[in-house]
């Protein structure tokens, strides 16, 4: 290539001579060895260096990802249905798919980082002049080509981060000045996010940008041959050959790119080891979110962390509006973009060259310094404590937060006005970044449960893996009960250290493992009946219920021990929660069960005001005990408390959550009820190692 | 360009360098070295690719079980073959399909008999679905044109190497037809059931 005048044939180093008759056969029908010859010995002025590994690193780096990605290839199902779960399938159950999997995550992520040396080390040598200007300009087209790998890429499982992210960075590529919106509909593959999106960023990260990249890469080498290496001056070494020292330097750096690769993605396994935990392998290497849901905030949403840096360069043209995102996510890169192709030309002259060199330090700097922001900004609630800021909170509470107000306390000091506005932004930067930890935490449970959900017996259904975290009471009950019923219902274990704190604030009942055996205890136990972790917030305070227990109920003469073990009992078998209370031995107790249910039906005692069986009291005066706690009999209470089953006329605030007012929409959809009534229960899918209480699946 | 005089140039430099011999170790060990770091940073990617890879052939399809086919009262006494879907629960890599037909059977019922026979429509030579030809009375094969007789024997000449592959069925007392449901490989003699 570099050589056309066959002269580092005839040098005779390395040259085969003699060989065997195949090697001879196979070289006269091919020239084989004029290949290699020229291949590995590539004249390097100067001897072999450190610095000049980069490029090759690059290409191994590709390489890597070539091998790993048609493998994965071969087992990546691109649709919306389908996506999420065969990465899935290539991370938890494919054997070695996770660190196939790792390997390519990690990798794409080392390839970022030995572009920035690869660009740093061409442009400090000043490698780009002539007669190198054009191979530049297609390391420039090389280095676009690999980030758009990298955002392609980052969609392919069909996670909540990498569909987040991508929503993003097509809405930012949609501001482009009259083609954007249509350059935006073309890469999602229409109007909204779907299989064409996914069809579409797989066809280009892995066809059209890796085969562009082929062309570019091998244009690159060819001109790279054909000027040859460019030595850093000054010379103080003799030439060499590219074979053997340089290759060994480079293979060198290879592994080393390699061992740092394998170190990331078993540095968990390490972790593990030591704090003598088991090794989980779908846990190594890349981590897979909940699948993509376009109804589920997320807030843990961030780009790749070599992206980190525009994202935060977003927020300097905060209050710009669209203009600004303009600015920031295409004009600025775009024109430093352009200024890196014109390099090669400022840098004929000595002043443009140190501008180029300076010029990309700066953007290295400045790209690390908003990398370093963005993250300070995120983990701040790290290693900042709250109690820090205890007197501005404390301050903001008493005031109002009213600025006058606080000028006042503050005596009209506009020093100490000062010095208190710094501390309330830093008390509300705390904020934002607890909230993004939070968000962090729960980005990590959803995935966790959706991983337990797709390892199910039954596997994930033909709809996907979001159908199944949908239909989840553990994953959508907190959801809906934060929403819908937190406002006035507690749902905290009552021995938790801040249980009394939650109960005053509350007005209802706690549900927390409501229909279970501690549950019903603390509803018979007269000390907190009228508490307010049950009755003591709401309407029925001083409600017949209330004054039963705290009268009736403790007449020794009346109720026996063992009559009262046998009503609680025979409350949790109504409500089928028996096993899960841990109580599996009882129901061999069939004798107690069934003792209390005529206790509770017993028109002298509970059913003197509650139905029951068929003990004829009538509907209405207190809710029907038949099927108590059960999930038809939750499903039945929050779709319409008022119904006659339950408080036709003595209704507390709870509002009819599956009745339509009219002409409106339920607050609730009959399948959010269930979801909700279902997590209270505590009925939800638990895998077979984790199942202490035993409790099974609802169907 | 240096290039056309790259070759001497390096030449001469070299030969002033140390005694070749120690040269050529150097350059040997040098080049040992490389292949061995090139070769050790390269198995990472290629292991993982190669056990990834090779990852179904850990799969099976589980042990065969007796799968409910049909009611006796469904399969007339006339000495004719009808066509049956066999249901079951199928898991395909990450999806579970629940009672979904994942093949077919014929099933005859002899004169007077209380018992049936039950053949898989696979044809035995490369796989294709095995029709009935009601008019010919005869089973055919639509790619290799295989026939069979109703019984599912190998009528001759057949590119088919086995007759069809008949397959264990039981019938309860209350009717209930269940055939233990197999796939064997194609092509060969002998009926040997797929793992």
């Amino acid at each position: 290539m570099r050589d056309a005048s066959g002269h580092s044939e005839t040098s005779g180093i390395g040259k085969v001579a003699g060989g065997s008759w195949i090697g001879n056969w196979l070289d006269s029908r091919t020239g084989y060895r004029a290949l290699v010859q020229s291949a590995l010995y590539e004249r390097v002025p100067g001897g072999a260096r450190w610095r000049y590994v980069w490029g090759s690193t690059l290409v191994f780096a590709f390489m890597t990802q070539v091998i790993t990605g048609l493998v994965l290839w071969a087992s990546y199902s691109a649709s919306a249905q389908t996506a999420w779960e065969s990465v899935y399938y290539i991370q938890y159950e494919m054997t070695g798919g996770w660190l196939l999997r790792g390997i390519h995550h990690v990798m794409a992520q080392a390839m970022v980082v030995l572009l920035a040396l690869h660009v740093m080390q061409v442009v400090i040598d000043g490698a780009y002049r002539a007669p190198r200007e054009v191979n530049f300009w297609l390391g420039l087209v090389l280095m676009m080509l690999v980030l758009g790998m990298a955002l392609t890429g980052y969609l392919l499982p069909w996670d909540q981060k990498g569909y987040w992210a991508t929503r993003v960075a097509t809405n930012l590529a949609g501001l482009v000045p009259l083609v954007g919106p249509s350059m935006q509909q073309l890469v999602v593959g229409g109007p909204d996010y779907g299989h064409h999106t996914l069809t579409r960023f797989f066809a280009l990260h892995a066809g059209f940008l890796p085969a562009t990249l082929v062309i570019f890469l091998v244009l690159h080498l060819t001109l790279f041959r054909k000027h040859g290496l460019h030595a850093k001056q000054p010379i103080t070494k003799p030439d060499a050959m590219f074979w053997p020292d340089q290759v060994l330097k480079d293979a060198v750096a290879m592994l080393a790119v390699m061992a740092v690769v394998l170190g990331v993605i078993l540095m968990p396994a390490l972790r593990a080891i030591l704090a003598g935990e088991p090794i989980v392998p779908g846990h190594l290497g890349a981590e897979l979110g909940a699948p993509a849901d376009p109804s589920e905030p997320y807030a843990a949403a961030r780009p790749e962390w070599y992206f980190l840096f525009l994202f935060q360069f977003l927020k300097v043209f905060e209050g710009w509006g669209a203009t600004g995102e303009f600015l920031g996510a295409i004009v600025v890169p775009g024109a430093t973009l352009g200024i890196m192709f014109l390099m090669p030309i400022l840098g004929q002259w000595k002043l443009g060259h140190r501008f180029n060199i300076v010029f990309t330090i700066a953007i290295l700097a400045g790209a690390g310094l908003l990398t370093a922001m963005a993250l300070h900004e995120d983990y701040y609630a790290l290693w900042v404590d709250r109690s820090a800021f205890a007197d501005v909170e404390k301050l903001i509470e008493s005031t109002d937060g009213d600025d006058e107000k606080i000028f006042a306390v503050l005596g009209h000091d506009k020093e100490k006005w000062n010095a208190f506005t710094n501390r309330r932004d830093k008390l509300e930067a705390f904020r934002r970044s607890e909230a993004f930890l939070v968000a962090v935490k729960q980005a990590s449970h959803d995935s966790e449960r959706a991983v337990e959900l797709a390892g199910r017996p039954g596997k994930i259904p033909s709809a996907g893996a979001l159908s199944l975290v949908r239909s989840d009471p553990l994953s959508q009950g907190p959801k809906l009960f934060a929403q819908h019923c937190q406002s006035c219902h507690a749902h905290i274990d009552p021995t938790a250290e801040n249980a009394e704190e939650v109960f005053a604030k509350s007005s209802a009942a706690n549900l927390f493992e409501f229909g279970g055996e501690s549950w019903v205890r603390g509803l018979f136990d007269p000390k907190r009946v009228g508490g307010a972790a049950y009755f003591g917030n709401t309407a029925h305070k001083e409600g017949d219920m209330v004054s039963f227990v705290c009268e009736d109920f403790t007449d020794e003469d009346e109720w026996t021990r063992a009559d009262k073990e046998a009503v609680v009992f025979a409350l949790v078998a109504e409500a089928d929660l028996l096993q899960a209370s841990g109580r599996k031995g009882v129901i061999k107790r069939g004798q107690d069960i069934k003792r209390g249910q005529e206790l509770i039906a017993d028109t002298d005692r509970c059913g003197s005001c509650h139905p029951y069986r068929n003990n004829e009291t009538e509907l209405g005066y207190a809710p029907d005990l038949n099927g108590w706690g059960s999930e038809e009999w939750l499903v039945g209470i929050v779709t319409d408390p008022t119904h006659q089953r339950f408080y036709p006329d003595t209704n507390d605030r709870m509002p009819r959550f599956g009745v339509a007012s009219d002409g409106g929409l339920q607050a609730l959809s009959d399948k959010q009820i269930m979801l909700v009534s279902q997590w209270l229960r505590g009925t939800w899918y638990r895998p077979a190692a984790h199942n202490p209480k035993n409790v099974s699946e609802h169907p | 360009m240096p290039d056309v005089t790259g070759g001497q140039i390096v030449t001469e430099q070299l030969g002033e360098e140390p005694p070749v011999q120690e040269t050529r170790r150097r350059s040997f060990l040098s080049g040992a070295l490389a292949v061995l770091c090139g070769g050790l940073a390269t198995l990472p990617p290629v292991v993982a690719a190669v056990w990834a890879f090779l990852d179904p052939l850990q799969r099976s399809s589980g042990a065969a079980t007796f799968l409910p086919l049909t009611d006796l009262n469904n399969v007339p006494a006339d000495g004719q073959p009808r066509q049956f879907p066999v249901i079951a629960d199928r898991v395909d890599a990450w999806t579970g399909f629940q009672a979904e037909p994942i093949g077919a059977v014929y099933v005859k019922r002899d004169e007077g008999a209380d018992r049936v026979e039950v053949l898989s429509a696979t044809c035995p030579h490369a796989g294709c679905f095995v029709e009935l030809d009601k008019a010919a009375g005869c089973f055919r094969c639509p790619c290799h044109n295989s026939s069979f007789t109703l019984d599912g024997g190998i009528v001759a000449p057949s590119p088919s190497p086995r007759s069809m592959d008949s397959l264990e069925c039981q019938v309860s007392k209350a009717g209930a037809v269940s055939v233990k449901w197999q796939n064997f490989y194609t092509g060969i003699e002998d009926k040997v059931a797929r793992k």
